[in-house]
């Protein structure tokens, strides 16, 4: 077990690599990524019971799967430095004949994906059918998926989170990252969300709230999470975060959404953030 | 005495329905879902047979399409089922992103597909599925001719790793293959050989073809007739060694004719073996509500206007 420090350590480093990775191509999403590295850091190191040793089956293995591809960064970051592939293949991200393509895709054969995201809003239906597969198999592992809050716009969100609690599907646990902006700004203004906790409550979840940029917090929310599972219903995570957390110039708008650093912006957010590990 | 006689009248989607069947019986991980048209789709006997394997999915289709791509990566073999409409142009994103790029084991089970639909008219008379299908990289397209094909077609989809788009259609239709055929994907069938001119025949427009080379061999001509029942990938060893050996060709399909099978052996013919060729398609119209024999007439997809076809053929 990776005490807290450990693991905040990990999610500094996870931060560099974001950063790094979208400015070495001058493109790519750094707000959500950074929002929400220490929810992922905390899911591979702490959560999630796998093995970095790729199998797509994932059998009696804890899955994950990235709705909102975009973020694809904090994933890859995380999925390297967890052992599924060489750290060094950051590197090559959205660059030609990479792994790494610019949204998550099996199509290049990367350890650790699943299903291609990207499109917005297909993800909880394919983890929705990994996790019946599960239950169809006697395997009671646990399915995570991660969800943008403006994806929750899409309406297969809706058909998909209706189609859940009718089935029962109990070893599911959706998190949104709710840091309530999208490209085109604030989900209040672009088109708003409502409140989400009453609708997925009204869609028959198991809806909590969790602090996702806060290492603890964020740890003892997907434990908690975790323990609800197998009770009949879906579980819902309303992960409150910061686009663009840990880079003090990049939190407070949507305006980092889609944009990589300049050199100069690259020097200052990562004197912001400690090199815990070795930089790829 | 006609040539070819059938066996019985007997609609493509209950072959469907009787390969699924079969195809759940001989491997435990064959899932069925479907959007609120079991009974349409024939998917009653399944569901009886297998009701742990069975998902309602309800009318949401873009959801059935993502948890069908889901339940393969726990290793099943998801049958997804709804009209052809709501199988293609409704959640053509879903079968992109999910599916097909992903490289899913799904089957996309699509009934309903056409003009022969009838009476409810075109909102749900798709004529671009094929095209929209066989443009995605990675998918195999298939359209059978009649219930045996059909039912044979859906047994041998449950066996071959990778998405299949099935396509079949909602009347009753002539039987006139053998029960228990071995089906071949992407392999063509030669129903009869001919020197004078090629039919490329697929789906409901294969007894069509046959009925209308009975009538143009009482004229003198001698043609061959192939059924593509896989339009992709195409058999283009048979469809090259037929064209060169009559050097006129006529495609019919229940279908517009763009992007259909008449395009794929445009194509090829093009590439490889420039050939005159006719369609018989729809020709860039929507359908409308109508007994399926009298949309067959009124959109140039029966037996006279594939005669008519290898007639304006044989001319250039």
């Amino acid at each position: 077990m990776a005490s807290i420090q450990e693991l905040e350590n990990t999610a500094s480093q996870v931060r560099r690599d974001i950063l790094r990775m979208v400015h070495a191509v001058n493109s790519g999403h750094p707000g959500g990524s950074l929002g929400c590295a220490d929810y992922f850091t905390a899911l591979y190191f702490e959560i999630m019971d796998y093995s970095a040793d790729f199998k797509m089956d994932g059998k009696n293995e804890d899955l994950c799967f990235l709705s909102n591809g975009h973020i694809s960064p904090v994933w890859y970051s995380v999925l390297a430095r967890s052992g599924f592939f060489p750290i060094t293949e950051l590197s090559t991200f959205r660059k030609i004949d990479s792994r790494l393509q610019g949204h998550p895709t099996t199509h290049e054969g990367l350890p650790g994906i699943r299903i291609a995201s990207g499109s917005l809003g297909q993800g909880m239906s394919a983890a929705i059918g990994a996790a019946m597969a599960k239950k169809m198999n006697g395997d009671t592992k646990t399915v995570y998926c991660l969800h943008g809050d403006g994806e929750l716009q899409e309406g297969q969100i809706w058909e998909a989170a209706m189609f859940a609690s009718h089935n029962k599907v109990d070893n599911l646990i959706c998190t949104v990252d709710y840091n309530k902006r999208q490209i085109d700004g604030d989900t209040d203004d672009v088109l708003s969300l409502g409140n989400l906790r009453a609708k997925f409550e009204a869609f028959g979840w198991d809806v909590m709230e969790m602090e996702g940029n806060n290492m603890e917090a964020t740890v003892s929310g997907l434990k908690e999470a975790k323990a609800k599972t197998g009770n009949g219903k879906p579980i819902c995570i309303l992960m409150t975060t910061e686009m663009g957390a840990g880079v003090d110039f990049m939190m407070g708008s949507h305006k980092w959404h889609g944009v990589a650093p300049n050199d100069e912006q690259l020097k200052d957010a990562l004197s912001q953030l400690t090199e815990t590990a070795e930089d790829y | 005495m006609a040539k070819y006689e059938y066996t019985e009248m007997k609609d493509t989607r209950s072959g469907f329905g009787d390969g699924l069947l079969e195809a759940g019986k001989r491997n435990k991980n064959v899932v069925a879902l479907c959007a609120d048209l079991t009974g349409s789709l024939k998917m009653n006997d399944f569901k009886d047979a297998f009701p742990d394997r069975f998902i309602q999915a309800g009318i949401a289709e873009a959801n059935m399409m993502g948890v069908a791509a889901g339940l393969t990566i726990g290793g099943k073999i998801p049958f997804t089922g709804t009209f052809a409409n709501f199988s293609t142009g409704r959640v053509y994103d879903q079968i992109r992103q999910s599916i097909a790029y992903s490289g899913k084991n799904v089957k996309i089970a699509a009934s309903h597909a056409g003009l022969t639909l009838g009476e409810d008219g075109a909102t749900h008379q798709i004529l671009e599925d094929i095209g929209l299908m066989k443009m995605l990289p990675g998918m195999v397209v298939i359209n059978p001719c009649d219930y045996e094909q059909t039912k044979a077609a859906t047994i041998a989809i449950a066996e071959f790793d990778g998405p299949v788009y099935l396509r079949f259609g909602r009347p009753k239709w002539p039987v006139f293959t053998p029960a228990n055929q071995k089906f071949e994907i992407g392999k063509a069938v030669t129903f009869q050989e001919g020197n004078n001119v090629t039919i490329i025949a697929t789906g409901h427009c294969v007894w069509e073809s046959l009925k209308a080379a009975e009538e143009l061999e009482a004229e003198g001509l001698s043609v061959e007739v192939i059924n593509i029942h896989t339009i992709k990938p195409l058999d283009n060893d048979a469809i090259l060694k037929s064209a060169a050996k009559t050097g006129r060709v006529v495609t019919a399909e229940e279908h517009q004719m763009n992007g259909g099978l008449g395009d794929s052996v445009a194509q090829l013919l093009a590439r490889n073996n420039p050939t005159p060729i006719e369609y018989v398609a729809v020709d860039d119209s929507f359908g409308e509500s109508g007994k399926p024999e009298e949309l067959f007439e009124k959109y140039g997809l029966g037996k006279s206007s594939i005669v008519a076809a290898v007639k304006r053929v044989m001319k250039r």
